[in-house]
This record gives structure tokens, sequence and C-alpha cells, in this order.
């Protein structure tokens, strides 16, 4: 592949030799942006399908308790807000980040992972209440579809955070190189792909749970 | 990759700065201005429920489907910087069959198992009735 260039690159398409080489040297950085962007759509299909079943089994309490009874606002309040505050530190830190200032890009990534933290911390103790007063996930129909759609989306959180500290390590060993930007971009998307889906949580799942 | 082609492998860089990561455009006042926007469409559902203010649950869920419908596509635009022109569209057609399959997905399952539980409940009820 190199002997084609070298060989076409000393006649008098040059230039059009060296662009199309050059093309194909950046693809592989486009893909792993849009294949990083068809698993979130993939995942998205996951999310779907748990709103589906939610949407189908949310109402069967099994003469166990109610959304309204069991769903408490104010957590969910401060959780949302983690999380929406969680994102924009993480786009804060994609501004340093192409700024290549790594600094303030680590201070970001870490006050973003501490927002996360927090708001796993506050969803665990929302479960570990549910389940003391005996609302768990074998409770009712209701429990099952609830525990599992949010517990998934707090699974995914977990992963990012994981993701942020494995991140955080490589910048601080290696410096913001090309490798570690795409990832960086990766977990960009992954973490306010997050955001998108909590915003369908609450929604669906607790305002209008506790309406019901 | 051949001591060649690296020259003209930063030169690229320079001119197709729309390449890879530095195709997404990022910016301070685009970020904020996602930022205030998705805190408002979440204040105003939550105020709004917290308050009571809600009572009625038909038009009240409507309107909050709506209000989160509407915060997606903020968070889209304004965090993930999605448009037509991303990925040379690829992306936009991704989330459009997305959606699409989304839409099957949740208005297929509750359509048909809400018209399920209509055909079994009376069924179900009279064997209730039956029952000693």
């Amino acid at each position: 592949m190199s002997d084609m260039t070298m060989t076409v690159s000393g006649g008098s398409g040059a230039q059009e030799a060296l662009r199309f080489h050059v093309e194909e040297a950046h693809h592989p950085e486009n893909a792993t942006l849009l294949g990083f962007w068809l698993y979130l759509m993939s995942d998205c299909l996951i999310f779907a399908c748990l709103f589906a079943t939610y949407g189908v089994l949310g109402r069967e309490y099994a003469g166990g308790p109610s959304a309204k009874e069991v769903l408490e606002l104010p957590i969910v309040a401060v959780n949302t807000t983690l999380l929406l505050l969680s994102s924009i530190t993480y786009g804060f830190a994609v501004l340093e980040m192409q700024l290549n200032r790594r600094g303030p890009m680590m201070a970001w990534l870490i006050v973003t992972w501490l927002l996360g933290a927090g708001f796993i911390g506050l969803e665990l103790t929302e479960f570990t209440h549910l389940v003391s007063i005996g609302a768990g996930p074998g409770r009712s129909a209701f429990l099952s579809s609830f525990f599992t759609l949010v517990g998934t989306h707090g699974l995914h959180v977990t992963s990012g955070l994981i993701w942020m500290i494995v991140l955080l390590v490589q910048v601080g060993k290696k410096g913001l190189n090309p490798a570690n930007k795409r990832r960086l971009m990766c977990l960009s998307m992954f973490w306010h792909f997050l955001d998108v889906v909590w915003v369908g949580v609450f929604s669906f799942v607790y305002l209008m749970g506790v309406l019901a | 990759m051949s001591d060649h082609t690296q020259p003209a492998h930063d030169d690229g860089h320079h001119e197709h700065v729309h390449d890879g990561v530095d195709q997404i455009h990022v910016s301070l006042k685009g970020y904020m201005t996602g930022f205030a926007a998705a805190a408002f469409l979440t204040i105003l559902p939550f105020w709004l429920v917290m308050s009571g203010a809600f009572s009625k649950t038909g038009p009240a869920d409507a309107f909050i489907l709506l209000l989160a419908a509407v915060q997606i596509v903020v968070h889209m635009v304004y965090f993930l910087h999605l448009n037509a022109r991303s990925e040379g569209g690829w992306n936009m057609l991704a989330l459009v069959f997305t959606i699409v399959l989304v839409v099957i997905t949740l208005s297929g399952s509750i359509w048909i198992m809400y018209h399920l539980n209509q055909n079994m409940m009376p069924s179900m009820m009279k064997n209730v009735q039956n029952l000693p």
C-alpha cells in the first residue's frame, strides 16, 4: 500500500494520490466516534425495551405499594440536578481538552466524577430504603420493572464512573494525545447519553408515577 | 505508515480540521445555552408536580412527556453536538432509524398489552366471581 503511494507520488498526480491517502489515514478516527454513536443507539433500544416493560407493568401493584406511595420526588430532584450539573462540567472538561489544558481538564473531570458518584450514592440510598420497607424488586410487577429500568441506568452511570477513572489515569500518564482525546469524546457522548435517558426516567417513571 | 506520507498527514490535518474529534464544534456559549434550557425544562415539570399544580393525570402526563421530548432534543443538539452534517449524516440517519424502532417498541408494546388487558379482564373477572 505504502509502496504504491510512493511510486504514484513520483508521478504527475502526486497531490491527488496523497490527498486520497490522507483521507484514508483519517478514516479510523471518524469511524470510532460513529461506531460509538451506533453503540449508543443500540443501547437506546435496550432502554426502549425497559421503558416499554415499565409502561406495561408500571401500574400492576399486586396489592403492594403504588408509585405514589414509595417514590420520593425531593431525592429525585436532587439526583436530576447532580446529573445535569455533571453533564455541564463534562462539557467544561471537553472545552479545556480542546484548548489542550490538561490540568483544568482533569479538574473538571474529577468534579464530574464526584457529581456522578453523588448520583449513584443517592440512588443506592433510595434503593436500600425501598428494599428495607418491603418494596424490593420481588414485591410486585411495578417494582420489578422499576428496579430493572432505574437499576440498568444506574449500572451505566457506574460504568461511566469507572471509565472516567481509567481515562484520568491515562491522561495523567500520557497527556492529551489524539487517542486520549478520542476516548474523552466517546465518554462525553456516553455521559450525555445517560443524561438523555435520565430525562426519560424522571419524566416517565417518577413524575408520571407520582401523578397517577 | 511510511515516512513519505507523514508530512502529508500533518498537512492534511490542518486542511481537514473537520475530521474526527476536531469535527465537533464545542463552545462555552453552546454548553451554557443547553444547560439553561435543560435546567428550565427540568425545573418546570418538577415544580408543577411537586407544588400540586397538576391534579389530573391525562393532560398533565402529555405535558410532562412533551417537556421531556423537548429536553431530549436540547441535549442532543447542545451536549451531543448532533446535526445533519456530523459524520456525513450517518449519525442522524442512525438516530432516525433508532427513533423509529423506539416508537414501534414503546407504542406497540403499550397498545397491544393494554388491549390484551381489556380482552382478558372480563373473563378473568368471571372466573374470580365463580370461585367459591
